[in-house]
């Protein structure tokens, strides 16, 4: 007969399995146990069968492999430069457009916005966040990429040509356009976690700035956002995983050059890219064992910034985030 | 039931399957090159004979050989044989034998909008603008190609495959034949190193990216032009020195006096022949161990071998030489 | 100009930016939406929804079974996901203890993070390879291995939110543990973990990369689940590459279908869930 345990989560004391499959309870507990772990084993499968697979280029390579620009199937050379340079970039483009404007408008949401319609904006963004990424990338291919060829890139290259970034041939796909498209796709996590961020900023904080006499922006500028930044910066991370690991809509319009270039309208590569790409018809066991490879890199980047994001989101959460400079 | 949806659609998928329970279903994967052909054929033969679908799936050649060697599909597609290399694969288990299918062309196919008039090119000069030599389209050398013709200043954007191709093999193999600086450096192969461009998948991306981007060149399969209004494409200067439109016609020019396969009809000497084309093979395992399969292929082979020959030229491909379907029907028996 | 009246100026165009930026970031969901919506409606018809593709090259045909290729996948991945996402979520919520707990929280989270691609290679080496085929199979896989982190979250979040004292009623009435959760804490959650399904279930119809390389493509209905098959999300990213207008008007229209279909689900799952008990976001 089980003693009745109250266990709302998180702390229930378990009984030894050993001693007791008699009752419900501890068959219940068997079972969702089993379904439990069973997540454990998969991903740990995953990571195992992603490292046994990469066998053969891991031996040839090494960790060299990691910074070797040549990637030439017919001659069996292997390098995941290129590859994690587009990945990155294109990275860094969308947060470096995404994070101004998602801020900016999570901080009006939280701070500025009537109540209802701070409600309905946020409801119809995270909407944004559940359209497919093939369909960005459908509407990237016959809308972006002519706006960008015909109008954006060639004003950038007026203005701005004179730095490397922005000189050089622009026909509208490339980094800058995969860029473009991933900050779009990050709008909604950015401005939906920053804006649970600064709304849960204590209202006397800002109303101790507003005693003091600061005006509005300023009280938000200098208490209310530092006081959430660290659910801010986890919005951020948690955008920069997501953008890392995106795969259809930049393949749609990444170019798929394998050398690295400096400018921005230059055409590149991105770890994902690559093996949608590439994957079904690599020829041999070199190339397919380097593209898993691949997949291994962008997986260990995903996880350390899932984690930071992980982290920051929580320490947010449980200590009520940093002190007001 | 907690989600309707779901029995929906599981009740849509049993209904389906039950439907198509009857059908022979047959695999195969390979060239984008013929797609158009084989899709039609396959189309055609399943309408005939409603118990054998084939289900092609046009990823490249490269992806073809692959899937072939994995078992992973019943059959190939190649615009190109297997390397050495390829055929000594310890995974491969049953040898493939050739059968050549149709004959075809390769273009270089451009976007410019304001220029009218075709353009022609040598040999020399494309292997020029894909080694990144040549990089604006007003250069002296398309020009003194082009007398009369308004080039604009513009940068070319150059399309190439991304994945491993028998297109590109053969246009390779083309380039290598008529420019020593081409052989040395990338080569012939099915996915060289491009010194310059932007890579699609298949024959259908390539085209795409044509479409979608003014200025740029790159090298397709003759149909994908003529299925797609307002595509440009220039002629190319061939071994006797004449500038030949692809076509029907100049393709079969080409494979004048063609009798074995697998072979080479890249600038083939023949005074009006085009000098970028090809045969495409469909690659038959040796042995197909389900008789019914077997079968199925095997009237499949012997349909496309004699009727499905005539639907090649509206297409924009060319039918085999006789001997050479001769010499196929002949070793359709090897099948075993 | 004095201090304060530049300090007001600096407000005034800083709080004007920030609307700025809102305005900015909602127009690009419209304009996304719009002109989705504009393409796909012109583009789509009664063949689109009911034929098969037509040979390469050739106007007209559609993807029926492209859509019915996407359930039957989207159906084997709720039939692994889901049951093991809600039973592992009520493991977590009502069994764990703290440190299997973290790891089984953690390894969920890693799970959620791994890019959809690398879970399509994973599904490669595990399904496609052993069988030496391509299938419905390997792409239902691969998007239950989307599913169980998604399902297994919520639904754990959801039974935390279940009051306390619906619980120690129950208990209070000598109720075992099984028969708490049974009857009491899931029935009371449901609502929320429902949502949770729908909206994970709306998230895999979607994705295209796992399927490139797990389900194929198909030309024609599919034959069984051990045959490569047809998805909507591929089917668009094939066609959207294609040179062919009549390939882009197909995929504008099988954009519009897989568009209305998550944003309908998704819809309506918060509907669902702003009805229930108060959840929390996320």
């Amino acid at each position: 007969m089980s003693a009745p345990a109250i266990t709302s989560g998180g702390t229930g004391r378990t009984k030894s399995l050993l001693s007791s499959l008699r009752g419900g309870d501890a068959v219940a507990h068997l079972v969702a146990l089993v379904f439990a772990s069973s997540v454990l084993l998969v991903t740990l499968f995953l990571v195992f069968e992603l490292w046994i697979h990469c066998a053969p280029s891991r031996a040839k390579f090494g960790l060299s492999f990691l910074f070797t620009r040549d990637w030439d199937p017919a001659n069996g050379q292997f390098g995941a430069l290129p590859f994690v340079y587009g990945t990155v970039l294109t990275s860094v483009i969308a947060l470096i457009i995404s994070v101004p404007l998602g801020v900016g408008a999570a901080i009006f949401l939280a701070e500025l916005a009537p109540h209802r319609l701070s409600e309905w904006c946020t409801f119809l963004i995270e909407l944004l966040a559940a359209v497919p990424s093939v369909i960005y990338g459908l509407i990237a291919v016959f809308t972006l990429i002519p706006l960008m060829r015909q109008y954006i890139e060639p004003f950038l290259k007026r203005v701005l040509g004179f730095i490397p970034f922005f000189s050089g041939p622009a026909f509208g796909d490339g980094y800058l356009t995969a860029g473009v498209i991933l900050a779009i796709m990050t709008f909604p996590f950015i401005i939906s976690i920053s804006r649970e961020a600064l709304l849960e900023v204590p209202r006397d904080q800002r109303e101790a700035a507003l005693a003091l006499g600061s005006t509005h922006w300023e009280s938000t500028i200098q208490v209310v956002v530092p006081y959430a930044r660290l659910g801010i910066f986890g919005s951020i991370f948690l955008g920069l995983a997501r953008a890392l690991g995106e795969t259809m809509a930049v393949t749609m319009v990444i170019g798929n050059d394998t050398t690295i270039h400096t400018s921005l309208f230059a055409r590149g590569y991105t770890i994902a890219s690559v093996i949608a790409n590439e994957f079904a018809e690599a020829s041999d066991d070199l190339h397919l064992s380097s593209l898993i490879e691949l997949g291994l890199v962008l997986f260990l980047i995903t996880i350390v910034i899932n984690a930071l994001a992980r982290l920051l989101i929580v320490v947010t959460a449980g200590r009520g985030t940093g002190r007001a400079t | 039931m907690k989600n309707p949806s779901k029995l929906a659609a599981a009740a849509m998928a049993a209904l389906s399957f039950a439907g198509a329970a009857a059908a022979q279903s047959i695999n195969a994967a390979g060239a984008t090159f013929p797609e158009f052909i084989y899709k039609k054929w396959f189309s055609d033969y399943k309408n005939a004979h409603p118990g054998v679908e084939i289900n092609y799936q046009a990823i490249g050649s490269g992806g073809g050989i692959k899937q072939l060697t994995q078992g992973t599909v019943d059959f190939g597609a190649s615009d190109r044989p297997l390397t050495d290399a390829e055929m000594a694969d310890p995974a491969l288990k049953i040898k493939p034998i050739y059968f050549p299918t149709v004959l075809g062309g390769i273009v270089p196919a451009y976007n410019l909008p304001d220029v009218k008039t075709q353009l022609l090119f040598t040999g020399d000069v494309l292997a020029g603008i894909f080694l990144g030599k040549i990089n604006k389209w007003n250069d002296p050398r398309i020009a003194a190609l082009n007398k009369g013709v308004k080039l604009p200043a513009d940068d070319i954007a150059v399309v190439h495959r991304s994945d491993g191709s028998g297109t590109t093999f053969v246009f390779t193999e083309y380039l290598a034949k008529v420019s020593p600086e081409w052989k040395a450096g990338p080569g012939v192969n099915q996915s060289p190193k491009w010194p310059t461009g932007m890579g699609q998948a298949q024959n259908e991306g390539v085209a795409g990216a044509i479409k979608q981007t003014p200025g740029s060149i790159g090298y397709v399969e003759l149909t994908f032009i003529l299925t797609n209004k307002g595509m440009q494409y220039g002629q190319v200067k061939n071994a006797a020195g004449s500038f030949i439109n692809a076509s029907v016609e100049s393709v079969t020019a080409a494979a004048a006096g063609l009798t074995t396969f697998p072979a080479s009809i890249t600038n083939a000497p023949g005074p009006k022949a085009y000098p970028i084309s090809t045969m495409t093979y469909l690659l038959i395992p040796s042995t197909i161990p389900d008789a019914k399969k077997r079968e199925a292929v095997k009237g499949f082979l012997a349909w496309a071998l004699k009727d499905g020959q005539k639907l090649a030229p509206p297409l924009g491909y060319a039918p085999l030489p006789k001997e050479v379907v001769a010499a196929e029907l002949k070793q359709l028996p090897q099948v075993k | 100009m004095n201090r304060l009246a530049y300090r007001k100026l600096v407000n005034k165009i800083m709080l004007t930016l920030t609307g700025v930026c809102t305005v900015l970031t909602v127009s690009v969901l419209f304009i996304v939406l719009g002109y989705l919506v504009f393409n796909g409606a012109t583009s789509i018809d009664w063949a689109f929804l009911t034929q098969l593709p037509k040979p390469t090259g050739e106007t007209g045909g559609g993807m029926a079974n492209a859509i019915v290729g996407s359930a039957t996948m989207v159906a084997i991945a709720a039939l692994i996901g889901l049951p093991v996402g809600f039973l592992g979520g009520i493991y977590l919520a009502e069994f764990s203890g703290k440190t299997f707990g973290f790891l089984v929280r953690y390894m969920a989270d890693l799970l959620n993070g791994v890019p959809s691609i690398v879970i399509g290679i994973f599904a490669w080496t595990v399904i496609v390879v052993p069988m030496h085929t391509f299938s419905a199979l390997a792409g239902g896989f691969a998007l239950s291995l989307m599913l169980i982190p998604i399902t297994m979250r919520s639904t754990e979040q959801f039974l935390l939110n279940v009051p306390r004292s619906l619980r120690e009623g129950a208990l209070a009435l000598g109720a075992p543990q099984w028969k708490v959760i049974g009857t009491v804490a899931v029935p009371a959650a449901m609502r929320g973990i429902l949502t949770g399904m729908i909206l994970g279930i709306a998230r895999v119809a979607g994705e295209s990369a796992p399927l490139l390389f797990t389900a194929l493509n198909n030309e024609f209905w599919p034959t069984g689940l051990r045959q490569p098959t047809a998805a909507l999300p591929v089917m668009i990213y094939k066609h959207a590459m294609a040179p062919f207008d009549d390939y882009h008007r197909q995929a504008w229209a099988a954009g519009l279908v897989l568009l209305a279909m998550v944003l309908i689900t998704n819809v309506t799952a918060r509907f669902i869930a702003s009805r229930g008990i108060a959840v929390q976001k996320g």
